[in-house]
């Protein structure tokens, strides 16, 4: 379990790490937190020519809120991220998910730009980047772009940043007034990647009555699948039989099918009851 | 006065140097060494065509490529089967490389040694061998089936049939006024320590020694097998085992391939190697354990008494067989727990498969015997509605029956007599432990709320102490510091503070003034090795008797020296004395002087042991029969195994929707004689449940119909985590001394997981209302079989 030889840069400015991939495209993989890269460099499931370790480029170790959104910088570790303060209450869901991302040490350490770009369909950030419809600010040597989520995630590991470019930002929307959100999920063991996981949106209108309610699915489907129960209204176990029929997942060694397409249903409801509570405060106390 | 050591729930001494850091485990030794890696099969049944290793000649840093062809005289036979027995006919053991078949993911093929290990990776990767893919054996079925065989000479894939009986079990099923059938299975599991395997080889051509460093739980073993395969002295051979992280069974099988081909390359290198295995290695390349399929007839009467009692099972050792039938044959005598069975009879197969080799892992065998037994049990009670203690309780073995022989052999070969034990007051324990009587309205109360929980438990007797021997070896310094010696290795159990406490006690010197060392065969040459919850009873006792020997010694010479009667000396605190008479002392260090009659000084004490300085010239300086220096060495070797025991309850709670399992109470009951170190034998409990908890409800080995392992790895692999087990585990104690040893002990080692799955299926059963039957269960599984049972519950 060692890696294959590879070449080592670790650019000082984002114009340098810009560079070093130009220089060396599809040859090179980026290196942030390095918590999935590493143990896949070393049972050498892949071997890259080249590393671009990002861990000098300090400007963007951040997380910024404005009006609309919350910003992630590439190199904000999921520590960080889940202790602003700030950030959890423009976005509930952050906290709510990242409690849920592995353990301790590895939040430290990974960041949630860096397991978005990963892609895994297991990843709880990938869901919520689906089910906020944020966006995430991709970088070349020659051009800046956005990519909204539903155009970001391809396929399962596989995101729409391309060779020679690095993502440099997690954009979530901040959560609207009379909204709420929950996040839940059934692991083997705690901190594992889920069996299923569900994360919860939901709207009310002016009166107090569900508007929207939108729900997203961890380990069910190659790219995070987000569906739209609205019109179960506040029937949440009919939300839940909506999700138990469109759900389409595989099973593996640690659950069926059957299982899964089960609990994508349980978890669907009780993240709306949750999501469907938060919002009925929220409500109250805007 | 010094406290009396034994029994004292002290810290472990070893600790504060292990939680520092500053261990030193074998990947931290030999920085200088060379390193190997393997070329692995990466099919589970193939013949091999053809080793290309052309591209790997270029990698830089490459010393040198080993393949069988290569392997000279005693290296290219088959590594030793190292418990034959008469009834395993068809014993097969593999090559340190292998010949020309593969048998499993993960055999070794082809051995690199570069400069480290990252170049020997590489080197490894370039090599190309080809393979003609034969059809694999995977899982009992596929055995049982044999459509397809692991060896061609081994008809039906079966190693060994086995069975052993006690009265006439066909007529006693045949009178019985009940009679059950169950199928029961346990899954593969495996010890996983912390630290793999690893061996440090530094071969010195001018003196022509071999110094050899191994993660063993055996070095005398270790030492013999290599000093045989690579034709040396054993006196030219040292194996020395650093510190161990964790061994759970796994590394008592010797020799590895690796064991016996990093010598052997060190030596035609003339330079130091150094194999250490990785994650992915030790999944696929050490050892495993628990397969089992079992089918049980049981007749009983109608207060639930046992009549004849008949089990056939069938055992999957994997590929080869080099440990023997010790799993299966631990759990055919062992099945029979505390209770009387009756007629007994137990029959079993053996059986090849292409897989990891299944080798003792904590419980060795019995944690399915234990849950065949208790299942049984729990049938047996739901059958006559009786309660699950009482249908227990009146088949248990009372106390005034032992010692009890039950007719049958036990794993060493010696007749299974249980010494000691009392069944009757362990179950009352527990009951008053965790509520038993109580439950039924928890239960109840729980159910109105929607919520499902139930408990279990399960009774175990655990033969422990196993022989041969062992030996212990103590010597008092001039500087009055005590050095003890025993050959058992150390992986964790706390050796070096009981076996301390011991001498403490004999020799009358502080705990700090006491070093111990294990496993070093430079300090002590004769031993077995640690397995079987063996090393405090066997080396415990054995270093007792030595230290004794040592003390009797010290107060001989002092008696001299002080003009006294050696009955009337005291040692405290290091320092011999005459009872009731103040200042009239001497040092243990000074009594060490002055054993050592001496020509030379060599510092102000020494001086006082020079041949101008002491002795009666009208005797030899040694007197005839003695020798100098206070020393003390001695072994123990019993007539058989003694027998300790337990019981556990478990609470669990099942969530309706999810099927998750929680554990609420975890309860034990335990006797393993008297207790040297209370705090020790805890931790080795709380250690044991955990991994009970582990074998219940989350480690499996998930082979594909291929023979690919598809966990290979602790993402997949679900041992654990703290978050998993029990935050509290309640542990109340009897202490049934044994008559066997000199300390009235018995092994503690692996107690704690014996009846973890044989707990939790009982507890999970008790919530659902259905039988379980095989183990571990995910929720995935309680998921379908709540589908499979729904017709009787609504969720």
């Amino acid at each position: 379990m060692k890696p294959s030889p590879f070449g080592y840069s670790r650019p000082a400015s984002v114009d340098e790490a810009l560079s070093t991939l130009a220089a060396h495209g599809s040859n090179a993989k980026v290196l942030a937190g390095g918590q999935s890269l590493l143990p896949i460099l070393s049972m050498r499931l892949a071997a890259p020519h080249h590393l671009v370790d990002i861990n000098r480029l300090t400007e963007l170790d951040y997380v910024r809120l404005d009006a609309s959104t919350v910003r992630v910088g590439a190199l904000a570790r999921h520590a960080r991220v889940l202790a602003d303060t700030a950030a959890r209450v423009a976005q509930p869901l952050l906290a709510q998910a990242l409690r849920l991302v592995a353990h301790a040490t590895i939040r430290n350490r990974g960041t949630t730009v860096g397991s978005i770009v990963h892609a895994d369909p297991s990843g709880e950030m990938t869901a919520v980047l689906a089910l906020l419809g944020g966006s995430v600010r991709v970088a070349s040597k020659s051009a800046h772009r956005d990519v909204p989520a539903d155009e970001f995630f391809l396929g399962a590991l596989e995101s729409a940043v391309a060779p020679g470019e690095l993502a440099l930002e997690a954009s979530f929307p901040v959560l609207g007034p009379r909204s709420g959100t929950a996040f839940v999920e059934v692991s083997r063991r705690q901190g594992d990647y889920a069996v299923c996981g569900v994360g919860a949106l939901v709207e009310l209108d002016g009166d107090g009555a569900l508007s929207s309610a939108r729900t997203a699915y961890l380990s069910v489907s190659a790219t995070p699948l987000v569906l739209d129960v609205s019109e179960a209204g506040e029937d949440f176990a009919a939300a839940a039989a909506l999700a138990h029929e469109q759900v389409d997942p595989e099973a593996d060694i640690h659950a069926t099918a059957d299982y899964r397409r089960h609990l994508a249903g349980v978890l669907t409801e009780r993240a709306l009851r949750a999501a469907h509570a938060g919002a009925v405060e929220r409500s109250a106390h805007g | 006065m010094t406290t009396k050591m034994f029994g004292e729930p002290i810290a472990r001494v070893e600790d504060d140097r292990l939680v520092r850091g500053h261990g030193a485990y074998l990947d931290d030794l030999g920085h200088d060494a060379l390193a190997a890696a393997f070329v692995r099969s990466p099919h589970a049944h193939a013949e091999v065509l053809d080793i290309d290793v052309t591209g790997a000649l270029e990698v830089e840093g490459l010393l040198a490529i080993y393949t069988y062809e290569d392997l000279p005289d005693r290296l290219a036979e088959p590594l030793p089967l190292l418990i034959p027995h008469p009834s395993l006919t068809h014993g097969r053991t593999q090559y340190a490389l292998a010949r020309d078949v593969v048998n499993h993911v993960g055999e070794p093929i082809v051995m690199v040694v570069a400069r480290d290990r990252y170049l020997a990776e590489d080197a490894a990767e370039r090599i190309i061998v080809s393979y003609r893919p034969l059809p694999a054996v995977v899982g009992i079925d596929a055995a049982r089936a044999a459509e397809h065989l692991v060896h061609p000479d081994v008809p039906g894939n079966v190693a060994a049939n086995m069975m052993q009986r006690v009265g006439d079990v066909d007529a006693a099923l045949r009178n019985a006024p009940h009679v059950l059938e169950l199928d029961l299975s346990i899954e593969r599991s495996a010890s996983t320590p912390m630290e793999g395997r690893g061996v440090l080889a530094r071969w010195d051509p001018e003196s022509h020694r071999l110094r050899l460093w191994t993660s063993t739980q055996t070095s005398t073993g270790v030492r013999a097998a290599v000093a045989a395969k690579l034709g040396l002295a054993l006196v030219d051979v040292d194996v020395i085992t650093p510190d161990v992280g964790g061994g759970f069974g796994v590394k008592i099988m010797h020799p590895w391939p690796e064991e016996v081909l990093v010598p052997w390359s060190a030596q035609l290198l003339g330079q130091p190697v150094k194999f250490v295995e990785d994650r992915r290695e030790h999944f696929i390349s050490s050892a495993h354990e628990r397969a089992q399929q079992h089918h049980v007839r049981v007749g009983f009467d109608d207060e639930g008494q046992l009549l004849g009692l008949d089990v056939r099972f069938w055992h999957d050792h994997g590929a080869y067989i080099p440990y023997g039938l010790i799993v299966p044959i631990i759990t055919s005598t062992q099945l029979v727990g505390p209770y009387k069975p009756g007629a007994y009879r137990v029959e079993f197969d053996s059986l090849y498969t292409n897989t990891v080799i299944v080798t003792p892992y904590r419980g060795a065998g019995r944690p399915q015997g234990v849950f065949v037994m208790e299942r049984t049990m729990d049938a047996i009670a739901a059958e006559l509605g009786l309660d699950r203690t009482v249908v227990r309780e009146r088949n248990f073995i009372r106390p005034d029956e032992m010692p009890y022989d039950h007719g049958l052999v036990f794993q060493d070969g010696r007749p299974l007599i249980y010494d000691s034990g009392d069944y009757p007051t362990s179950l009352e324990k527990l009951k008053k432990l965790v509520g038993w009587d109580d439950f039924a309205a928890v239960r109840d109360a729980a159910r109105a709320e929607g919520r499902r929980v139930g408990i279990g438990l399960a009774c175990y007797v655990e033969g422990t102490g196993v022989g041969p021997y062992e030996g212990g070896h103590v010597v008092v310094e001039p500087s009055g510091k005590v050095k003890v010696a025993t050959g058992l290795t150390s992986q964790g159990q706390g050796h070096q503070t009981v076996f301390a406490q011991i001498v403490a006690d004999e020799l009358g010197v502080p705990m700090a003034d006491i070093e111990v060392v294990t496993g070093d065969t430079r300090r002590f040459g004769y031993a077995v090795g640690t397995f079987a919850s063996r090393a405090a009873v066997m080396s415990g006792s054995a270093i007792h008797l030595a230290a004794r020997a040592a003390r009797e010694k010290a107060l001989k010479v002092a008696a001299d020296a002080l003009e006294a009667d050696p009955d009337d000396l005291e040692i405290v605190d290091g320092i011999v004395r005459v009872v009731g008479v103040p200042g009239a002392e001497i040092s243990l260090g000074t009594v060490a002087v002055l054993s050592n009659p001496l020509r030379y000084a060599f510092d102000d004490a020494a001086k006082a042991a020079t041949q101008f300085a002491v002795g009666d010239t009208g005797k030899p300086p040694v007197p005839e029969d003695e020798e100098p220096g206070i020393e003390g060495r001695d072994y123990f070797s019993p007539m058989q195994s003694t027998f300790a025991s337990g019981m556990h309850a478990v609470v669990v709670e099942t969530d309706p929707d999810t099927a998750e399992i929680k554990i609420l109470r975890y309860c034990v009951v335990h006797d393993c004689g008297l207790l040297i170190n209370p705090r020790i034998v805890e931790g080795q409990i709380h250690g044991g449940v955990a991994q009970g908890v582990g074998g219940a409800l989350y480690e499996r080995m998930a082979y594909d119909e291929a023979g690919q392992l598809q966990n290979a790895s602790f993402m997949d692999f679900l041992m654990p985590y703290v978050s998993e087990v029990p935050e509290r585990i309640e542990i109340d104690h009897l202490e049934t001394p044994s008559p066997l040893n000199p300390l009235g002990i018995k092994g503690a080692g692996e107690a704690g997981v014996i009846p973890g799955a044989a707990a939790f299926a009982a507890a999970i059963e008790d919530a659902e209302g259905f039988p379980i039957t095989a183990m571990p269960i995910s929720p995935s599984e309680l998921f379908e079989l709540r589908r499979l049972h729904s017709k009787g519950l609504s969720t």
